[in-house]
């Protein structure tokens, strides 16, 4: 699976992209964002408060109990900011 | 028309554009930001802003927020430009534009298309200052502006 960070989410996790192997086990979006917080101290701390992370599931928002799977590309980043 | 691209724009040359040769409109509505300088007194100025955004997902959601409106309103034309990269106080940053017969269909889309870029299209504005950057935190009254054009409130969320 393909992930993207963007801004501080992207500082704090430390790279804008990566693949990863999808454990089994890990079928949704909120399941994907508690499996990558175990990741390290920069996901932890990108992801410690759930209102501040928005989620794109093949470039659409996505709510926490959206499905996932191994060929999707998934994004995670704050709450945007444009205009 | 939508456009993502890190260059300025001429607002008269692209409303120009947009009305030329369609003899039915008769408003044409649009809304130009603008990077500020404007912050608390005990922050630090904002020397420059850079505009991040999600390429792809970007386009995407403009070319969805733009097919709203067109199903909403009435509009023979409309066009969003949002830039990306660095800018300083004083730059463009987007431009929205709505044409349509009447003039309300034309205002009103062109405040629907700023209300939902704000919160639905993926750009996240980082601000430099004399201590440091900071990224701009997102306010709640724009998604209090944003629901203003929901028709069930419950699916806005």
């Amino acid at each position: 699976m393909k992930i993207l960070y963007f801004a501080w989410l992207r500082q704090r996790v430390g790279r804008a992209e990566e693949t990863v192997d999808l454990p089994d086990g890990v079928t949704t979006v909120g399941g994907l964002v508690d499996w990558l917080k175990g990741r390290g101290p920069g996901y932890a701390a990108a992801l410690a408060n759930p209102a501040l992370v928005r989620v794109a599931v093949n470039q659409e928002f996505a709510r926490l109990d959206a499905p996932v799977k191994a060929s999707d590309e998934v994004a995670l980043f704050p709450p945007v900011t444009g205009g | 028309m939508i456009r993502v691209q890190r260059e300025d724009f001429d607002v008269g040359v692209e409303l120009d554009k947009l009305t030329r040769g369609n003899r039915t409109i008769g408003g044409l509505a649009s809304f130009v930001g603008l990077v500020r300088d404007l912050h608390d007194p005990q922050e630090d100025g904002v020397a420059a802003m850079t505009l991040e955004h999600y390429p792809g997902m970007t386009e995407k959601m403009l070319a969805n927020i733009e097919a709203e409106a067109h199903r909403r309103w009435q509009l023979d034309a409309s066009l969003i430009i949002h830039r990306y990269g660095r800018m300083e106080p004083g730059e463009r940053i987007v431009l929205v534009a709505c044409a349509s017969r009447h003039r309300d269909a034309a205002f009103d889309a062109c405040r629907f298309l700023m209300d939902w870029l704000k919160t639905k299209a993926p750009f996240w504005k980082l601000e430099e200052t004399a201590s440091g950057e900071r990224w701009v935190e997102a306010r709640d009254s724009d998604d209090a502006a944003a629901r203003r054009w929901t028709k069930d409130p419950k699916a806005a969320e």
